[in-house]
């Protein structure tokens, strides 16, 4: 017993830790440059974001303290009862839940605002490495398929229906973790064609893709090996991506909503919007731009205060990271980032338990997820989809949940030796 | 599964992020270092948002005469955070301020917001305006924004029209649009009417250097957006009969209301006393609302609307119409009167008897009303005298009284008709009868009405047993279809029916107490109304509409604790007929003489 105490901290990995208590701390200064005031100086001000933040990285620090004293097997034996826990909190926020610019996804329990969707990312995580780290699983099965996208798509709906658009879209990242324990690489390279023929769709209308397809059908026609099978693959898909760039165009003017219309038109050029959706977009490359080589300096910045660039503290902080620490602090902490999902890629690859290790990976999908689609959005490469970039983004439900999934990797790694 | 080639997909999802990390960099090195179009210059060049306020809708008369237009003036604004070092003794001359002002003023402006702009002095005047434009750039983190204030080139009509004043915070919390320091309708129309009349700011984007000067617009004015003008509003006010009827009651308390029968427009609303609505604009609002909401007149209260009254003997036709309805009398019925010795409730006077529903009317016999009342109560035939009730008073709420009349004006009162529920309430269920509740047979007891209520009976009268919703606006700007906003409604009352207790009014204003006070070339019919009142002297009532076969106007006056109605409440109505109808009064004693008496 005594042994063990003496070990519960010695495998941690105190290089994650310390990278996400420097991303943490980098965080919370933009979050105070960002809604400085000099009326209210001090950091523990609870009337001001920064205060508030503080006491969230406070609290975070104790949920990560629980989290590496509690026994290992625990998050594995509970993964499908958290699960169902956070399920539940998903349909109970849908009648209960109060409304936050749009969504309907926020509990108010006394002043403080919880938002379920953020925790439901590690609880699916958890269920999802529970259910391939059991021993009867066959890819080919229709059950090893299916189940798992029904874990996926659940939370997924849910938050589809508190009308919270981005947090829903996370869940597509899995497919990297799915893609790590088995499944074909043809559906990344699917994955990106959709995305291509769905962009260029948008940008030269379907009847050039249309014949950009024949023409590439064509080609690969001329230089495979004919097989019967292969031509009728080749056929099936060409069909498939004609029908594909007339429903991306369908979907666009008649499924989604007119802000969601627009947003996608601003990204692609097709629409100067600066009034609406692309004030945002506009407002947060001016201030990154403005930023320059080495920056504003801190509490310098001009264009995130003012509120030049609203959800300034929140989905938009990388503005300020830009503005006041130029290139060379977007370069350092987009760098940090790297370096912390790379070392979680490394450590799930060590672990002996499939469990962990579809964990980890897991972990790096979320975030990187994140990481992506919220410096893309502050930088006009991704559409406006509001979610928060981890650690950084000011909100103390997104900065448990981040801090839950990622200390829950760090205890099952420290573990990794033990069996079970 | 095969783990060693499974292992190898790592590197290609680190290869993703490593990927996905690259075109970042790129695209910010792109960003922050070459585009240079983003870059503001070095100097730290601020944007300032100026807002472009529009001009408020204008308001008309139904004739096209101007009621209400704008005139600018300017707020000077501050910035806290941008406020430097500045000499403060200079800048307080020019604005005619004490330091110690200054100081409050920016404590002020800090405690809304550091980065927000909030008025620093409010209106200044035109030639500070100019003195201090010149020397603007010796005072960084202020700056003087325009906006307009209503005007009132004849002060008329100040309850209708409501007035407008600076927003409070409970409003911009709830609606993004204001900002500190903005305008918004409070009462009357203004607020009705607010969005309409308010049109759409604009936000012109200008480039400010380090001394606080404009450089230019932002980016030539790419991403400035114009103020919308507000809509002009159209009413269906008389101005000329609304300044004569605020005319004639003045020295009194009390309310006129007309209204074009067919139409359900609102021709005149005047409650007095009145103020003058130039007293509620700019700077002096804040003193002036103070004195005039501590007049114990209560000039601010708007009675046509708001003011509830008994509507004593105008209330008679109500009682009759319902008795026709149920068939419990017929325009042949008599009943007998004992004059001053009637039971249970007395005439005023002695008057020939027994006598049918028109000589009723005439007389406003007590007694005939009361045994028509009894008789709806008692002998409509319906299951119990409950039901009976509840028939008669669904019968009265068909004309318009006990309920709002969802006209275009805010804080309506709905007046009362006493429900069964209430007397049931009062006296226990089964425990009231006809007898109980006599005095609502002559409009007293518990019903209770408003002026607006009023005139509004006096046009279902008119137009034989429907009203439209009284309104006061007839065309938004260049649009004149107001929608179905303003439906018709149909009594529960036969045509026929109506026919009978007009004639009775005709024989009013030809025969009865009015004939003193008849309009010139005009047949009005009306009914006077002295309605006893708790509080003092008895209230002057008159309903009335005219001309008798196609009627124009239905008007009710009441004059609080003045006595008789034909003293009164009948020649003011008169006058407002012949104003209307006539254009020009020829009764200039009578005239003169409602002019200037002063009752309280």
């Amino acid at each position: 017993m005594a042994r063990e105490r003496e070990n519960l901290f010695n495998n941690i990995d105190w290089t994650l830790v310390i990278l996400y208590l420097v991303l943490v701390l980098m965080g919370w200064l933009n979050i105070y440059a960002a809604v400085y005031n000099e009326d209210h100086k001090s950091i523990l001000d609870l009337s001001q974001s920064y205060g508030k933040q503080m006491l969230w990285i406070v609290s975070s620090l104790f949920v990560a303290l629980v989290i590496l004293l509690t026994d290992a097997r625990f998050f594995s034996i509970f993964a499908y009862a958290i699960y169902g826990l956070t399920i539940l909190s998903l349909i109970a926020v849908l009648s209960v839940g109060s409304v936050v610019s749009g969504s309907k996804s926020w509990f108010d329990i006394g002043g403080f605002r919880l938002q379920p969707a953020e925790f439901a990312k590690f609880a699916t995580n958890l269920a999802i490495a529970r259910f391939f780290s059991t021993q009867n699983i066959n890819v080919k099965d229709f059950k090893t398929r299916f189940i798992p996208l029904v874990l996926l798509g659940l939370p997924a709906l849910l938050i589809l229906l508190q009308n919270d658009t981005g947090s829903a879209l996370v869940y597509m990242s899995f497919v990297l973790v799915l893609y790590r324990m088995g499944l074909s690489g043809n559906f990344l390279l699917a994955g990106v064609l959709i995305v291509v023929v769905a962009l260029s769709t948008l940008m030269v209308g379907h009847l050039n893709v249309i014949i950009g397809l024949t023409v590439a059908a064509g080609l690969l026609f001329a230089f495979m090996k004919r097989s019967r099978k292969n031509i009728i693959n080749l056929v099936a898909l060409l069909l498939l991506g004609i029908g594909f760039a007339f429903s991306v165009e369908y979907v666009m003017d008649n499924v989604l909503i007119e802000h969601q219309r627009t947003r996608i038109n601003v990204l692609l050029g097709k629409e100067l919007d600066l009034k609406g959706a692309g004030y945002n977009v506009h407002q947060s490359k001016i201030a990154i731009g403005s930023g320059g080589f080495s920056g504003k300096g801190f509490l310098n910045g001009t264009q995130t205060k003012y509120n030049f660039v609203p959800e300034q503290s929140t989905d938009f902080i990388f503005c300020t990271v830009g503005e006041e620490w130029g290139f060379l602090g977007a370069l350092v902490v987009i760098t940090l980032f790297i370096v912390f999902l790379i070392r979680i890629v490394n450590n799930a690859e060590r672990q002996r338990s499939t469990f962990s290790k579809m964990y980890g990976y897991g972990v790096a999908s979320i975030l990187f997820f994140h990481f992506a689609v919220n410096i893309g959005m502050t930088i006009g490469l991704v559409p406006v989809i509001g979610i928060p970039l981890p650690f950084f983004s000011y909100g103390g439900s997104s900065l448990w949940a981040f801090t839950i999934l990622v200390f829950i990797f760090i205890k099952l790694d420290a573990n990794r030796n033990a069996l079970f | 599964m095969a783990p060693k080639s499974l292992a190898s997909r790592k590197l290609i999802i680190i290869a993703i992020f490593v990927a996905v990390a690259f075109v970042y960099i790129g695209r910010l090195f792109y960003l922050q270092i070459i585009d240079g179009s983003y870059k503001l210059s070095a100097d730290n060049n601020v944007l300032r948002f100026v807002t472009q306020y529009p001009a408020r809708g204008l308001i008309y008369d139904r004739n096209g005469k101007l009621l209400v237009y704008n005139e600018a003036v300017y707020d000077l604004m501050v910035v806290p955070r941008l406020v430097k070092e500045l000499d403060t003794a200079e800048f307080c001359r020019l604005l005619g301020i004490t330091v110690v002002q200054y100081k409050e003023n920016l404590q002020k402006a800090k405690k809304y917001s550091y980065y927000k702009p909030s008025p620093f002095e409010k209106q200044i005047s035109k030639e500070t305006y100019g003195y201090l434009e010149e020397k603007m750039f010796r005072y960084p983190g202020f700056y003087v924004q325009k906006r307009t204030l209503r005007k009132y080139p004849t002060p008329l009509g100040a309850h209708l029209l409501g007035y407008i004043g600076e927003v409070n915070q409970n409003t911009i919390d709830k609606d993004p649009y204001y900002k500190s320091g903005d305008y918004i309708g409070i009462s009357g129309i203004e607020k009705s009417y607010e969005e309409v009349l308010r049109g759409t700011k604009g936000i012109e984007i200008r480039m400010v250097d380090v001394h606080n000067r404009e450089v230019g617009s932002y980016k030539d004015g790419l991403y400035d957006t114009l103020a919308v003008m507000g809509s002009d509003l159209y009413l269906t006010i008389d101005a000329e009969l609304q300044e004569y009827g605020e005319k004639l009651m003045q020295g009194k308390m009390g309310s006129v209301v007309a209204i074009e029968p067919a139409t359900g427009e609102i021709l005149a609303f005047l409650s007095s006393p009145g103020y003058d609505p130039n007293l509620l604009v700019g700077r002096v609002r804040g003193k002036n609302f103070t004195e005039l909401s501590n007049d114990p007149v209560k000039p601010l209260l708007n009675r046509a609307m708001m003011g509830q009254y008994p509507p004593g003997s105008t209330f008679k036709m109500v009682n009759d119409l319902v008795g026709l309805q149920e068939g419990v009398i017929t325009p042949l019925t008599r009943f007998t009167c004992q004059g001053t010795g009637s039971s249970p409730i007395r005439c005023t006077h002695s008057h020939q008897t027994p006598l049918d529903v028109y000589a009723a009317i005439q007389q406003s016999c007590n007694p005939f009303h009361w045994q028509v009342y009894r008789n709806t109560l008692n002998n409509a035939g319906r299951k119990n005298f409950r039901d009976n009730y509840v028939a008669w008073r669904n019968h009265v709420m068909s004309m318009g009284f006990g309920h709002k009349l969802g006209t275009d004006m805010l804080f309506e009162l709905s007046g009362s008709i006493p429900s069964a529920d209430k007397f049931d309430a009062i006296y226990g269920a089964g425990r009231w009868n006809a007898m109980t509740v006599r005095s609502l047979s002559i409009g007293q007891g518990e019903i209770l009405v408003t002026p607006l209520q009023l005139a509004n009976s006096a046009a279902v009268m008119a137009n034989r047993g429907f009203y439209v919703v009284p309104h006061v606006v007839k065309a938004i700007g260049d649009n004149h279809d107001m929608g179905d906003k303003f439906q018709k409604i149909t009594s529960s009352i036969a045509k026929e029916h109506f026919e009978v207790v007009v004639e009775g009014m005709r024989q009013v204003t030809t025969m009865g107490t009015g004939r003193r006070y008849q309009v010139p070339d005009v047949v009005m019919c009306g009914k006077t109304g002295t309605a006893e009142n708790p509080h003092g002297k008895d209230h002057s009532l008159f309903m009335a509409f005219a001309p008798a076969d196609k009627p124009v106007i239905a008007i009710a006056v009441i004059v609080e604790n003045a006595g008789f109605g034909a003293t009164w409440a009948l020649p003011i109505a008169s006058l407002m007929i012949e104003k209307y109808i006539n254009r020009e009064v020829t009764r200039t004693e009578l005239e003169e003489r409602m002019i200037t008496s002063k009752l309280y």
